[in-house]
């Protein structure tokens, strides 16, 4: 890090690379920008964290339009190129939906396919050099007349609970949407009550449906939000060694990170599908 | 690490990229690969029906050479037959003809002969009359024997 005149121990170094980007409303009332950690944090819950929203905003849009301009471009005659890679990807996902929908739903594939390109999009940041993108956003705050020490950036969108958990409460309403939907309000119901153990049991019954249901979508935000959170955490603590035994560790490191950035976005995706095909059953 | 606002923008972009996904991504990319899946099963089946027919097209021309050679030799059979019927028919004319000329010939023939002896038969009466009329004008009647010799000459007929 580039900051001159304070002196930086390890301790402010990891504290300041895991703190996001704020946008938010202070205590007095006005909104702006958190110079620092303690800020951020008396904002609550409202603010915005510009990091996380432009980056996977960013990565979202380049996802779309380099399928969609493929898309527009396709051929039934022989593929080539771009377009193979997107068939790949579309079998690939087709071949995860088929295997675990089985029922009739224009959406899920679709779903899927957003889900997992845009979650590897978002875990791919991950491999960039932790210092990397905050030096230049740093840079682009000092340019804007701003107190390097108080811009901050997280590049990884994934390790920020709100990315994850705004990703799967969309789930969330999905699954209700579709339970309710596929069967009616009142099997719905009878799913969260009558269920294990009969009518007798029904509070019973509702805490642990209940339970199930709830943790449909705190497991899939935390799952992703952990690993990636874990992930990052180490890159930050192999960037506090000497510059030159870096990257005995952080290649590894890196290497086996791509493991985990496919794995977790495949994860990711699989629940999805799952939980969808689960909202579609009609018997259990 | 404060749970905020942050969540829903993520949510609303979440399903605005799905959506974008759902109504513009996914449909042709997933039709062009449908429409090669049909075309490729088409042109199977196609090939598929091209070996069939031309197994069957095989089988077909194989029956039809047999069928011509059969009728080949039905027809060289037949017309063997008919070359040694001609032939007999041909035997049978002529011998018919032969005979009949034959026959003509001995008609002709006798009649000839027969015409021959009345001629003869005139002629030698003729000549037998000048002897006789040569020998009898010095010694008899022509008038008084004439009935006589007319009855020889018939006699002799």
């Amino acid at each position: 890090m580039s900051v001159t005149n304070e002196i930086i121990t390890s301790g402010s170094y990891i504290k300041h690379h895991l703190q996001n980007l704020t946008y938010g409303q202070f205590p007095d009332g006005h909104w702006g920008l958190a110079h620092t950690i303690s800020e951020a944090k008396e904002m609550g819950f409202w603010a915005f964290h510009l990091d996380t929203l432009s980056v996977s905003f960013v990565l979202g849009v380049l996802f779309l339009i380099f399928f969609y301009r493929v898309g527009k471009k396709m051929t039934a005659d022989t593929p080539s190129g771009a377009q193979n890679f997107i068939e790949s990807v579309i079998d690939f996902i087709n071949e995860n939906v088929r295997g675990s929908f089985n029922d009739q739903n224009p959406v899920v594939a679709p779903l899927a396919l957003t889900t997992f390109i845009w979650i590897v999009l978002m875990n791919t940041m991950d491999l960039v050099p932790v210092d990397w993108l905050p030096y230049v956003a740093q840079k682009i705050g000092v340019w804007f007349g701003a107190d390097p020490h108080h811009v901050f950036f997280k590049a990884v969108p994934t390790t920020d609970p709100n990315a994850t958990f705004g990703m799967s409460i969309g789930i969330f309403i999905l699954i209700i949407y579709y339970s309710i939907k596929e069967k009616g309000a009142d099997g719905f119901a009878a799913e969260l009550t009558f269920h294990p153990f009969g009518k007798m049991m029904l509070p019973f019954n509702l805490f642990l449906e209940g339970v199930n249901l709830i943790a449909k979508p705190v497991s899939l935000a935390l799952r992703l939000f952990g690993n990636m959170y874990a992930g990052e955490m180490i890159f930050i603590l192999i960037a506090l060694l000497p510059f030159w035994v870096q990257w005995s560790l952080s290649l590894p490191w890196a290497i086996f990170h791509i493991l985990i950035v496919l794995l977790q976005a495949f994860i990711f995706m699989t629940l999805v599908v799952v939980y969808m095909d689960m909202a579609h059953q009609k018997e259990r | 690490m404060n749970i905020n606002l942050t969540m829903f923008g993520q949510l609303i972009m979440f399903a605005m990229f799905t959506w974008f996904c759902m109504k513009f991504v996914w449909p042709p990319i997933v039709m062009a690969m449908e429409e090669r899946k049909k075309r490729i099963e088409n042109g199977l089946l196609a090939a598929e029906r091209g070996r069939s027919e031309q197994e069957e097209a095989q089988v077909k021309a194989q029956e039809m050479i047999n069928q011509s050679k059969d009728q080949a030799a039905d027809i060289i059979a037949n017309a063997t037959r008919q070359a040694l019927n001609m032939v007999e028919d041909a035997k049978d004319v002529a011998l018919r003809e032969a005979s009949k000329v034959r026959a003509q010939a001995q008609a002709q023939l006798e009649q000839d002969t027969i015409q021959t002896r009345n001629e003869l038969k005139n002629q030698v009466s003729d000549l037998v009359m000048q002897g006789v009329n040569a020998v009898l004008a010095k010694e008899v009647d022509a008038k008084v024997h004439q009935q006589m010799l007319g009855k020889l000459s018939q006699s002799l007929s």
